[in-house]
């Protein structure tokens, strides 16, 4: 259903589709239909039924707008927050405890007010995010990377080795993923020797919150690979004479893709939202890099002196983050359903 | 029947025993226990002999089995923080934990249960549509914020609640309650509402879709046209049939509910076994690790076990379908 608005649009891509193809004509065969792809699926886009219901979803929209904003606001910290936090130089101990600005005793300097060292809460809220996402991103990727091959591999080898993994998958879908990760993290704990474990305790978190996600992506990306496997595309590949696992890759995996992009933007709230319960916890990140929940922690042992603001703000910032992604990732679910529209 | 018993108990053994497998892998992977015990000038015959008669020396199979005996015997040996036997710590432990889930359970189920009832019938009113907004923030919630946010409110603006610990317990031979007195209720107020929130909303959100579900079959509107009252076809008819699911999502839920409770018990220092197990985590305290894992594996299976064939109590469809004749 295309309005006004999209056919703006549509005009404004061919316009620069055409101005692309003129300056690569002469350019290698390769670049120019790379070019004219790239073109050819922006027209598509913002032509598609999937913009258009999200254009139609104001809900989806303002999420999309809050979480692109955290998002500028956590990676461009370094250049945007008032504060770096994390530059120890610049604290001043006779800034500490000050209100938020609208507060009796606050200043404008410090717009969320400072905790007990004279940290800026707003400056430590946008580089704790950038903590938060990036575990959150990179447990998302290591899930994504896990689950969607043991769920091609599940799906197209079958029989003993789709048995096995789906077992270990069912075993571990009966424990909640907070307990998995805390467990992994207290094996990690155990394991590795003193001196190495701050240095990677990030990595440690990251492997231990994807571990606990893997197993949807494997079971969803089991199902459709099964279903793709008995079609006729798999079967001439496997005439011509493809090894398995050129198929499984080249050919299945992106068919089964799809469902994998809302699960993965489904778990990134929920990767979010772990990363924090275990830095609140205090078997997250290191403290050198607080990350959202690591601030709430901190804060949480001045909520009986009345200084409530150092938890609130960054709980605040948690929750909007994750509703917003929560948000995005059911009208995702939605849109790309052929069964919905 | 008894042959899917069988092949159900089978495969819950496997997986403890692969649980117990993990929580002994873990002592072995902390140096040698012999250097610790032994002094520095111990001779290469006395650590031998230690080590003889530790039973280090056996097998890795053998190591492991001796493990299993006396895990099942409820011996975990001696916690390496707190010098006592794991048994005991944990012991003292446990029924703090467990009323703590069991209240929180409780007060999903009475208001998660009617909440979905309500929303389901009136699906298009405003109280549903602000219940399902609320319950979706609620789902965005992390429970230690949700706790946070409870003790401002309740203990430091208002002052009505305790904010920590179990305070006035009653001793009941033994087994130390909050649920007797109205002192040590008071404790348990917070802390519990705190770990049903997520549950109530998921049991409210669940009952709702069953409802919606149930409402369209046949069956109910038969019952509507052979002029039931709408208590009758609403409660007698409806609600009976969604139940089935809400069973087993609750057994399923009281395990998180012990995982997530290790959350609550540190927002709240509240003295319960996850708080004891996050202790352990921060101070590599393997046998409480150990122990604690495999007590949790060993509730979480217990309940899948039941759950699995509460389903076969309650819906005789199935018990038609694994016979395989009758139809």
């Amino acid at each position: 259903m295309p309005s006004i608005h999209a056919c703006a649009w549509t005009a404004v891509v061919t316009r620069i589709e055409d101005r692309v193809m003129a300056a690569v004509i002469d350019g290698t065969q390769t670049t120019r239909t790379w070019i004219w792809r790239l073109g050819d699926s922006l027209h598509r886009f913002f032509d598609s039924d999937i913009f258009y219901s999200f254009r139609r979803s104001p809900v989806t929209v303002l999420a999309f707008v809050i979480t692109v904003v955290f998002f500028v606001a956590a990676f461009a910290a370094p250049i945007l927050a008032p504060f770096n936090t994390n530059d120890v130089a610049t604290l001043n101990l006779m800034d500490a405890f000050k209100p938020p600005a609208w507060i009796d005793g606050g200043t404008t300097e410090h717009l969320l007010g400072t905790d007990d060292q004279g940290r800026d809460v707003l400056s430590a809220i946008m580089f704790g995010t950038q903590v938060s996402l990036i575990v959150g991103f990179m447990s998302v990727l290591f899930s994504v990377v896990l689950g969607v091959g043991l769920g091609l591999i599940s799906g197209y080898v079958g029989g003993r080795t789709d048995h096995i993994i789906m077992r270990i998958a069912d075993v571990q879908l009966s424990f909640p993923a907070v307990l998995v990760a805390l467990l992994l993290f207290g094996f990690a704990k155990a394991v590795l020797p003193r001196g190495l474990q701050d240095a990677v305790a990030l990595y440690v978190l990251i492997v231990a919150i994807g571990l606990s996600n893997w197993v949807q992506f494997a079971r969803t990306v089991r199902g459709s690979t099964m279903v793709e496997k008995s079609k006729e595309y798999v079967q001439a590949a496997r005439v011509i004479g493809r090894s398995p696992i050129a198929i499984m890759v080249s050919h299945v995996l992106p068919n089964v893709m799809g469902p994998v992009l809302v699960i993965a933007t489904i778990s990134l709230a929920l990767a979010i939202i772990t990363e924090a319960t275990l830095s609140f916890l205090g078997v997250g990140v290191p403290p050198t890099q607080p990350s959202l929940g690591t601030l709430i922690r901190f804060g949480n042992n001045f909520l009986f002196s009345g200084e409530w603001w150092m938890t609130i703000f960054p709980g605040l910032a948690l929750v909007i983050l994750a509703l917003a992604v929560n948000l995005l990732g059911d009208w995702m679910r939605d849109a790309l359903n052929p069964k919905l529209r | 029947m008894l042959a899917y018993i069988v092949r159900r108990l089978l495969q819950s053994v496997l997986v403890l025993l692969a649980v117990a497998f993990i929580a002994f892998s873990l002592f072995t992977f902390v140096g040698d226990p012999v250097n610790n015990m032994v002094g520095v000038e111990a001779t290469d015959a006395e650590r031998e002999w230690a080590r003889k008669s530790l039973g280090l020396d056996d097998p890795f199979p053998v190591q492991f089995a001796r493990f299993v005996g006396h895990a099942v015997q409820g011996d975990f040996g001696q916690s390496f923080r707190l010098s006592i036997p794991v048994e005991t710590a944990i012991g003292a432990r446990l029924p703090a934990t467990l009323e703590l889930v069991f209240v929180a359970a409780v007060l999903a189920l009475a208001i998660g249960v009617p909440l979905g009832v309500y929303t389901g019938l009136h699906r298009d009113g405003a109280i549903s549509r602000i219940l399902l907004t609320a319950s979706l923030v609620g789902i965005s919630l992390p429970t230690f914020l949700i706790g946070i946010i409870l003790i401002l409110i309740f203990s430091v603006w208002l002052g009505w609640l305790p904010s920590f610990g179990r305070g006035a317990t009653v001793d009941l031979w033994g087994w130390e309650s909050n649920l007797v007195s109205w002192e040590g209720f008071k404790s348990i107020i917070l802390p519990s509402v705190t770990l049903c929130l997520f549950q109530l909303t998921l049991l409210m959100r669940l009952v709702r879709a069953e409802m919606l579900e149930v409402l369209r079959t046949d069956y109910v509107k038969f019952a509507r046209a052979r002029g039931l009252t709408n208590r009758a076809v609403n409660f007698g008819h409806a609600l009976k049939n969604t139940l089935v699911p809400v069973i087993t999502i609750t057994g399923l839920q009281i395990g998180s509910l012990i995982a997530f409770a290790i959350i609550t018990e540190t927002v709240f220092q509240w003295p319960g076994m996850g708080l004891l197990f996050l202790q352990a985590i921060q101070f590599v305290d393997i046998p409480i690790m150990a122990a604690y894992l495999c007590l949790v594996a060993f509730i979480f299976v217990v309940i899948n076990l039941f759950v699995d064939l509460l389903y076969y109590a309650i819906d005789p469809r199935l018990r038609l379908d694994g016979s395989g004749h009758a139809h």
